[in-house]
């Protein structure tokens, strides 16, 4: 487990409010690294947790004065690393087998509200199948397939709510609301096959454990919920079901 | 008409007292018919000739209290609503750190004849900053902040009814309020609601007030209900929906959610005047409460309590002790030299607001910002620049005739 302080003059007793603040351990291929957003940008460091191997600062260039700057929802995706921004934009990285030579490969554009979260999931082994998922602020989620070009194969409109949490498993898109619903779509079709009223205040975050299809979601409602994700044995559809 | 009958009758009328003074007047008007050694009682029963002198000094007492109260409310309200103040605030920027806010706060809290000790002014700050923190933290959609800052003004509103001049301000705030964030979508006021919680995080001051009805426990961490209506918007939980891939439901299934949640009965209203439905960010202190003090039988001033094993709920109870002072035949300092005016203490006595001064536990003590040791420069020439518009008053204004005749009162006797 790893906590997240920011670096900076240290003042006893202040934290300064800092937008998007999130980490994540990203498992490529051939190494692990450890990425950190803020408001000031990305960094990326090695597994030991201390050698940083890359700084990518946030262009504030078209950000009008009321708006918050900051990069916020990380994902690795084969040998990618992509990381979402308050512009809609999501930054994808592309990360050697090893050293520092990081390159900025991709900005993928198809929100136009700030990234929430990010999930991805290995490829299946199909050709046209869908490996990444990007929320944000409105509640809009793109389906993207990745690769030299990542495509943008489906989009789910929102529904004036923020999706602040996202999960992909088996072309599941499990999302959580802002309004404690959880949505379970197919990657697919973006069809919607349920609806949960999961949560009585905004969900904060989405949890899965891919062996056994089981989905957390922790509300601000105080309250935990665990859900079995299925397949109806009939006819494919998706099926949830509450555990006790 | 006795002393004791003139404040009945002047407390049942609608009177431009603040509503949050009234139930503490009564209380001591009550409370003097019940108990004959104290000091209202005795003024009731003296004898024909004194009477007269004793009823218009009560009736003339009471009626300073309520214009030197009004004073201070207008005096503070017209301060904070002041036309640049306001421009000030509402220009995009970064939070205040902890330190410029306590000192913008000081100053506001200075700008009447009214004023604070350190200790004082430490337990007040505490008070609003605990109070804030559990209106934004339990508010149901991130939206509501919004709402909760419309029941403020609200209330000031309602403490400056008789004066179209700072109520135009007001009003004018709540237009600007409506222009800026009106607009904003869920996510935007998530981040604001986020950014205030990242401010107040770790702190965990106890308030008496907030012990009592069970909000708040005795770690400092406040209870997070869990009946209750849902936010609007948001569906009661334990129904899960299934369709197919025409959309239409194929299944359903219902499960016990732990919590008890209702419907959310309407929408809170964001005009200028409407039912806005949430109570967070209303009176604390315009709800009658019993006041929990026992009255011994000392007949000297009404200020003497027994010890209370939690903090006093620290307005009711100084409202109560300045009046005592003045009943009681304490000096009130006529408004002379450069420091006119009266001093609030939020403790029982004088000696106990030392001690508490002393006693302050480290981590609580806000240092007041020295404007040239802030890294930023720039914020803290503006913020100098915005202070330097608070004019401290030099002179009480107690203009309406029966103040008058305190200061005459005075001189006669």
């Amino acid at each position: 487990m790893v906590a997240v302080d920011l670096e900076g003059p240290y003042e006893p007793r202040v934290r300064r409010a800092d937008l998007g603040l999130r980490v994540h351990w990203c498992v490529l291929p051939f190494r692990v690294l450890l990425v950190l957003t803020s408001h000031r940008g990305i960094q990326m460091y090695e597994s030991n947790g201390y050698t940083m191997v890359y700084w990518h600062a946030l262009d504030s260039g078209d950000a009008s004065p009321v708006q918050a700057v900051f990069a916020r929802g990380i994902a690795a995706s084969g040998h990618f690393i992509c990381v979402g921004t308050w512009s809609g934009r999501v930054l994808v990285f592309d990360i050697p087998a090893k050293g520092p030579n990081i390159v900025l490969s991709e900005e993928l554009a198809g929100h136009q509200t700030p990234i929430t979260d990010i999930a991805t999931e290995p490829a299946q082994g199909q050709d046209c199948v869908a490996d990444m998922v990007t929320a944000d602020d409105s509640g809009l989620l793109c389906v993207w397939r990745s690769g030299p070009e990542f495509t943008l194969l489906t989009r789910i409109p929102g529904f004036g709510v923020p999706c602040p949490s996202v999960q992909l498993w088996q072309g599941i898109i499990a999302a959580g609301y802002g309004n404690g619903q959880v949505h379970l779509y197919e990657a697919a079709t973006g069809n919607l096959h349920v609806q949960i009223n999961a949560h009585a205040r905004a969900i904060c975050a989405l949890d899965l454990a891919p062996e056994v299809g089981k989905l957390l979601s922790a509300g601000e409602d105080t309250f935990v919920h665990i859900w079995k994700l299925s397949r109806s044995p009939e006819s494919g559809y998706i099926e949830a079901a509450p555990l006790p | 008409m006795s002393a004791l009958k003139w404040c009945h009758k002047a407390l049942s009328e609608p009177c431009f007292l603040p509503g949050h003074l009234c139930g503490p007047l009564r209380e001591l008007v009550s409370l003097s018919t019940q108990h004959p050694q104290s000091v209202l009682y005795v003024l009731g029963s003296c004898t024909h000739t004194q009477r007269a002198v004793w009823d218009r000094l009560a009736s003339v007492l009471c009626s300073a209290v309520f214009s030197l109260v009004s004073a201070v409310l207008n005096d503070i309200i017209s301060t904070m609503f002041n036309r640049k103040f306001m421009e000030e605030l509402f220009k995009p920027q970064e939070l205040y750190s902890k330190k410029a806010l306590r000192t913008v706060y000081e100053r506001l809290a200075h700008a009447s004849i009214m004023k604070l000790n350190q200790a004082s002014m430490d337990k007040l700050y505490d008070l609003m900053t605990m109070a804030f923190k559990y209106q934004v933290l339990l508010c149901p959609r991130p939206k509501d902040v919004l709402l909760v800052t419309f029941n403020h003004l609200d209330t000031i509103k309602g403490f400056i009814q008789d004066s179209p001049t700072i109520l135009q301000q007001v009003d004018e705030t709540f237009r600007q309020l409506t222009e800026i964030y009106g607009g904003l979508s869920a996510g935007e006021f998530q981040l604001i609601r986020q950014t205030l919680l990242i401010f107040f995080q770790d702190l965990h001051i106890r308030v008496s007030m907030f012990l009592k009805d069970k909000v708040q426990n005795n770690n400092g961490r406040f209870v997070l209900p869990v009946s209750g209506p849902v936010p609007w918007g948001t569906e009661v939980p334990g129904l899960i929906r299934m369709f197919n891939n025409k959309g239409e439901e194929v299944k359903r299934i219902e499960f016990k959610h732990g919590g008890n949640y209702v419907p959310a009965p309407k929408e809170g209203s964001f005009e200028l005047y409407g039912d806005r439905v949430l109570k967070l960010g209303t009176n604390m202190y315009s709800v009658n409460r019993p006041v929990e003090t026992h009255m011994s039988g000392s007949s000297k001033n009404l200020a003497s309590r027994t010890q209370e094993s939690i903090a006093p709920n620290p307005l009711a109870k100084e409202e109560l002790n300045f009046l005592a002072r003045l009943m009681g035949g304490m000096e009130i300092k006529k408004p002379s030299g450069p420091e006119p005016g009266f001093r609030l203490n939020l403790f029982t006595t004088d000696e106990e607001e030392e001690q508490a001064a002393l006693t302050r536990p480290e981590e609580l003590s806000y240092e007041v910002i020295n404007i040239q040791a802030t890294q930023d420069q720039q914020r803290s020439e503006e913020l100098a620049r915005i202070m330097g518009e608070f004019e401290i008053m030099e002179q009480p204004r107690l203009s309406t005739s029966k103040g008058d005749d305190l200061l005459a009162m005075m001189d006669e006797l």
